[in-house]
């Protein structure tokens, strides 16, 4: 159970953060279908970030002394450092879709295909290979990953069940992204600049005969959306891709789409919905070795099911769930419609 | 003739012409300077090495290695001009796929999965049947239509979903793109007897070689495959050496057949009134929902016809563990159908314009120290660029059109002149108003 709950959380996290991310971009009127690009570049940028740190012998030594706060500290630069540059990624997007009001759907495509031959064409020249790890060595997951023993507990005490599932084998990276949900989500609905950025996705029109400036409230909303990307981008290849970055997010970005369709662009459904589709995720990737009533015995893989199926689950839920909730869903009303001032 | 040269160059024709150049030369531009940039910062490459590349970017087609010296040597290439025409033969079809879903106003991102269920059609068809059983030609008649059709029946999935509840098809599209993925891979994994025998993550072969299996009297034996590959047409011999087939020649003619079926039927105008305007389209009486599933129905059976001739070639290995990435030939259709703004017609230059790059990538990786991803850099700039394709048609619109009678006084058809008169009556209107 504890290991079902940690891997679901693991494959959650980050479809959680991109679809808060999707739903800045289309709350504030754009369709940010390059979430899925803007992850991969994320994740390119943080491990490159975190590559090169390693070598720094500040951080080096920290490792050799097993200095674990100074460790955290890197894996929150490398976040900010994916969070950073996914921004900058995306302001191509908001360039040709506000700016020269070009369709959103093919400026988020082309980013989507330019973030994967960017970064294999760079990491093919600076690791001649096509993936690029966090560490030279192996065990690139000892840096940040936090065990009993980072917290100076002794490995045999037991925490509970709580302390086991929450504290033991955890990456901070988690908890931050739980916690900027949070924050994120009540600075959509609670502040003066949500009421503004949403009222942008509905009626720009009426937003800017109200003094709100269309234009720059759609800029933030994209740029918000591209950092939350390249972050989650970052998580994904640190939590669950085996801390390398490879030109690939297996579909994570597009995924996290249909879980903001999903939760109806709404933060609260969407967190459920990540968390159903974390649990398939974690199906599909450990069927075999998920003990649900830990009687010691591997019920899924037990059963007369192919792996192919377990993996095909996650997309078919998602067509299937889309079919039964697409009459319920509300989209924001203009999202990918260029603002056009003269209109009425 | 003044008059002539004016009124082409203010076809809209020319100036769609005129804005796909516009974007293939800035994509070009920018892989170079990405080219030089990392040539420049980098160590153990350098100004002369960069400079190769970018030679390589703009002329890799006709580059013919090194000599001697080891400087790059230049002349026509027959074989990569073949390999060039082979590989653009699937990027025309799920270039028209892309093309015929745009025009319906659908964003047909499927043409990845749609391609895949056609692969796995059309091999398991041509190599299921024997050889004994039916003749050769018709055994690559019937692999050529399961494989539209395969494509055909997937598109219309997310052409249902669209028309019937309302999901958006971009969404439904990259789901059916990864279910396919793995439906492919369970087929292979499961079946078994079309792996390769020596090297089973590879599908068999259907031309002859020594690895192949197939269905002979019932049993699954190794014989070197049932030959039903397309035909070469003696194109093997005008570029020897190269892949090249008729497949290329079946993809011109259905360019063709989709062309008149766009612009001379009903069907084709229908199509396109749904794409123009859903609602009016449905108060003028056109089915719209009907339309919208045949649309995709259409797409995906050219997608599928595509995967068809690339894997009849016969001399090609299809890795069936497809389940972790999506064929390229899909989603290069997308570039595919914009470059060509849609048209058909257009559609089989861009194809082969796409496949160049891809030689371009090769002959790069082969021999210079970059390697092939600058050409998919490449076209991701292309496609950005065809995102607003409409505002450098608005910009060539605005310089040609201005002030028609600065244009004849410019003197008798001087080109430069005339540009430059344009511009210089632009920037006077641009005061006035």
């Amino acid at each position: 159970m504890t290991f079902l709950i940690q891997q679901t959380l693991l494959y959650a996290v980050p479809l959680m953060i991109v679809a808060l991310a999707g739903v800045f971009a289309e709350r504030s009127g754009i369709i940010n279908l390059a979430l899925e690009g803007i992850m991969i570049f994320g994740a390119f940028v943080g491990v490159f970030f975190v590559n090169l740190m390693q070598g720094v012998s500040f951080f080096s030594d920290a490792y050799a002394a097993k200095n674990w706060l100074t460790l955290q500290g890197l894996e929150l630069l490398a976040m900010l450092a994916a969070a950073a540059l996914g921004a900058v990624f995306s302001l191509l997007l908001s360039f040709a879709s506000v700016n020269l009001k070009a369709d959103q759907t093919i400026g988020g495509t082309a980013l989507n295909l330019m973030a994967p031959a960017l970064v294999l064409f760079l990491i093919r020249i600076i690791a001649n290979q096509n993936t690029l790890g966090m560490a030279d060595g192996s065990d690139a997951a000892s840096w940040f990953m936090i065990k009993k023993s980072t917290l100076g507990i002794d490995r045999k005490t037991d925490l509970g069940f709580l302390g086991e599932t929450f504290i033991n084998k955890v990456y901070l990276a988690t908890y931050v992204c739980i916690l900027l949900f949070i924050v994120l989500s009540i600075l959509l609905y609670k502040t003066k600049f949500g009421l503004r950025l949403r009222s942008c996705g509905e009626n720009p029109q009426a937003a800017d005969s109200l003094g709100i400036n269309v234009y720059k409230m759609r800029y933030a909303g994209t740029t918000i959306s591209g950092a939350l990307a390249g972050m989650g981008g970052f998580v994904y290849a640190l939590t669950t891709a085996n801390c390398a970055s490879t030109g690939d997010v297996a579909g994570f970005g597009f995924l996290a789409l249909a879980v903001m369709i999903f939760g109806n662009w709404k933060p609260l459904n969407i967190a459920g919905a990540a968390l159903l589709f974390g649990l398939f995720k974690c199906i599909a990737a450990s069927y075999t070795s998920i003990d649900i009533n830990g009687d010691g015995i591997c019920m899924l893989a037990k059963a007369p099911i192919s792996a192919h199926v377990y993996r095909m689950l996650p997309y078919l839920i998602t067509l299937i769930v889309l079919a039964f909730t697409s009459k319920k869903s509300r989209a924001p009303k203009a999202e990918g419609v260029p603002y056009d001032k003269g209109l009425r | 003739m003044n008059d002539q040269s004016r009124t082409l160059l203010q076809r809209d024709g020319t100036k769609t012409i005129l804005a796909s150049l516009i974007s293939i030369v800035i994509g070009l531009a920018v892989g170079s300077v990405l080219v030089l940039a990392v040539g420049l910062s980098s160590d153990n490459l350098g100004l002369s090495s960069a400079w190769e590349g970018i030679r390589l970017i703009f002329l890799g087609l006709f580059s013919t290695g090194r000599n001697e010296a080891g400087a790059l040597s230049w002349g026509f290439n027959p074989q990569s001009i073949g390999n060039m025409l082979f590989r653009a033969t699937p990027l025309i079809l799920t270039g028209l796929s892309v093309s015929v879903a745009f025009k319906t106003g659908l964003f047909n991102i499927g043409a990845p999965g749609q391609y895949l269920m056609g692969t796995l059609a059309t091999l398991a068809i041509a190599l299921g049947i024997p050889s004994t059983a039916l003749p050769s030609p018709l055994i690559w008649l019937l692999a050529f239509l399961g494989g539209a059709l395969a494509g055909a029946l997937w598109g219309c999935i997310p052409g249902l979903v669209k028309a019937f509840l309302n999901i958006n098809e971009v969404l439904a599209c990259i789901m059916t793109n990864w279910i396919a993925a793995n439906l492919v891979t369970w087929f292979f994994d499961a079946t078994k007897v079309f792996q390769n025998t020596v090297e089973n993550t590879k599908s068999s072969y259907i031309y002859k070689t020594a690895y192949g299996k197939t269905l002979v009297d019932g049993a699954w034996t190794y014989v070197d495959g049932n030959g039903v590959q397309t035909a070469k047409l003696g194109l093997d011999k005008i570029f020897p050496g190269s892949q090249v087939n008729a497949g290329i020649l079946i993809a011109i003619v259905i360019a063709i057949g989709v062309y008149i079926l766009m612009t001379k039927t009903t069907l084709g105008y229908q199509l396109k009134a749904c794409g123009a305007n859903r609602h009016a389209a449905h108060y003028a009486g056109i089915n719209d929902k009907r339309n919208i599933v045949l649309s995709m129905a259409i797409a995906g059976a050219l997608s599928g016809a595509g995967a068809a001739l690339y894997w009849l070639a016969g001399n090609t290995e299809f890795f069936w563990k497809t389940y972790q990435s999506l064929p390229t030939a899909g989603f290069n259709g997308i570039p595919v159908a914009l470059l060509a703004a849609n048209h058909p017609i257009g559609v089989i230059f861009t194809g082969c314009f796409m496949s160049m790059l891809n030689i371009v990538g090769l002959q790069l990786t082969n021999l210079t120290a970059y390697n092939e991803y600058i050409t998919d850099v490449i076209i991701s700039v292309i496609v950005y660029l065809s995102a607003f394709s409409l505002l450098i048609k608005m910009l060539l619109n605005a310089r040609k059109t201005n002030k028609p009678a600065a244009i004849v006084d410019s003197g008798p058809d001087s080109l430069p002149e005339e540009k430059a008169a344009a511009e210089d009556s632009a920037a006077k209107g641009g005061e006035q108003a």
